[in-house]
């Protein structure tokens, strides 16, 4: 009886739902979401693996890899304030599902400016 | 008529974590219940030597999902209090704003199920409805959903500006709305009430001797509430514990359900009063000492305590949850009660057992 009110309500009101594939919500501005990396930027001082809460990060100088494990990320977001040259950003959604587990890897190019100068 | 030995649990439709409970019935009355648990151990305060202390905050976050911050504020609070960390006035107000949107969205989460546990789904289904108006201001607000990571030891991470601040004290206004409008069906419907009236009374002088914690104690007519304590920003706002004196499970209904109303009335007090300022400052030094550090998370008391020896890793990490204590108080509750009213009996506890077991 005292829920009449509301049960007509929302028989006029729309659905409290999304049909979700087809519609999805516009993410709020700083949620924080999958782990992304400008591997340019990135000068591999290993802060982000070092204080990684979850240990999801590997870097390696010597190899001039980056690697994540977006299985074992928490998205605390910790790397992305930790980062002394600001290379590492949170995007606004959640990681798509996969099939297989696997680390997600990153390889820095060579700069062409690390020619050493001729004169 | 002889005993009957019922297992109640661990997999039962209404309890969303494991738990046992060993039922001991006479022609369908409760005489006797044997609690058992450990189906969810994680040994999370183990990881206090191999994680150091401000990676500690991340992991005792994930001690429970509906109280993930108030978890880390009791934590940040016991490293600040062994490292002399004066928290900024912004700080303390700003952790009060999300530890009491927790509060709403924990109490909204258990009225919830609290209506499914006596089959009044669509309740169940208005309740949560509203609780996703919380979570989206937690998600815009630090960034998660359910595990809200704003505590650092020294401060907050993220700051609320004037913008967000208006749109939750607007959305505030809605939550508070629809609310209201389910009021007199959790309160005043016949079949409601002949669930939960007079079902389960714990006495006031009980309640306290098997040291009930939260809205179990306060539905007792016991005005014990943490927050009394002052910490964070409480000691500066206008603050009183709910209370009901009948101690039964329409007791403890009404006690979260106007609690909800106190949290949104904590909210816009925080706001009204929050200074400008920083947002956190950076500690010096290392964890050293002991410390008992308490906080009242919205099913009642959680203690942390802290043991440092002035090295990165903490020597010690104890939890005690709300949940542990409020198990005595169920003992006491079941005897007597029929078998149909023990869900009911034990959703009004309101159990976490994954804190409890940590």
């Amino acid at each position: 009886m005292f829920m009449t009110k509301t049960v007509l309500k929302n028989l006029v009101t729309r659905y409290a739902t999304r049909l979700y594939p087809f519609h999805k919500k516009e993410p709020f501005s700083r949620v924080k979401g999958e782990l992304k990396i400008v591997m340019e930027k990135c000068i591999l001082c290993g802060v982000c693996q070092m204080r990684c809460p979850s240990q999801c990060i590997v870097v390696s100088k010597q190899e001039k890899t980056w690697q994540v494990d977006p299985f074992a990320c928490v998205y605390c977001g910790i790397c992305v304030d930790a980062c002394p040259v600001k290379c590492l950003f949170q995007e606004g959604l959640y990681r798509a599902p996969l099939a297989e587990k696997d680390m997600v890897l990153h390889v820095q190019e060579a700069k062409p400016e690390a020619a050493p100068p001729t004169t | 008529m002889a005993r009957t030995v019922l297992p109640f649990g661990p997999q039962h439709p209404v309890l969303p974590e494991p738990m046992h409970l060993t039922l001991a019935v006479e022609d369908e009355i409760v005489r006797e219940a044997i609690p058992k648990l450990g189906y969810v151990h994680r040994g999370l305060e183990k990881l206090a030597e191999i994680r150091d202390h401000t990676q500690m905050i991340q992991i005792v976050e994930r001690v429970c999902g509906i109280c993930s911050t108030l978890h880390a504020l009791c934590y940040c609070q016991g490293i600040e209090a062994l490292m002399n960390v004066e928290v900024p006035p912004r700080a303390r107000f700003l952790r009060v704003v999300w530890a009491e949107m927790h509060r709403i969205h924990s109490h909204l989460l258990w009225l919830g199920l609290f209506a499914d546990a006596f089959g009044f789904e669509s309740l169940f289904m208005q309740f949560w409805r509203i609780r996703e108006r919380i979570m989206d201001l937690q998600e815009a607000t630090s960034g998660n959903r359910v595990i809200v990571s704003v505590n650092l030891v020294g401060g907050v991470k993220r700051d609320i500006e004037p913008d967000t601040e208006r749109w939750i004290l607007d959305t505030l206004k809605i939550v508070e709305k629809e609310v209201l409008q389910l009021k007199s069906t959790i309160m005043d419907d016949f079949t409601v009430k002949r669930r939960t009236v007079g079902k389960g009374v714990l006495t006031q002088e009980r309640a306290y001797e098997l040291g009930a914690a939260g809205p179990t104690l306060r539905a007792s007519g016991i005005a014990q509430d943490m927050r009394q304590t002052g910490y964070a920003a409480y000691g500066e706002l206008d603050f009183t514990p709910v209370i009901e004196t009948d101690g039964d499970c329409y007791a403890r209904t009404v006690c979260r359900f106007n609690e909800i109303f106190q949290a949104i009335d904590l909210i816009r007090q925080a706001f009204a009063k929050l200074p400008q300022g920083e947002l956190a400052v950076k500690p010096k030094g290392l964890p050293n000492g002991e410390v008992v550090s308490r906080v009242e998370q919205p099913r009642g008391e959680v203690l942390y305590y802290l043991k440092g020896t002035g090295k990165k890793f903490l020597d010690r990490l104890r939890i005690r949850t709300p949940t542990f204590a409020n198990i005595p108080p169920l003992l006491e509750m079941l005897p007597g009660c029929d078998l149909a009213d023990v869900p009911v009996l034990i959703l009004t506890i309101d159990p976490c057992i994954s804190c409890t077991e940590r």
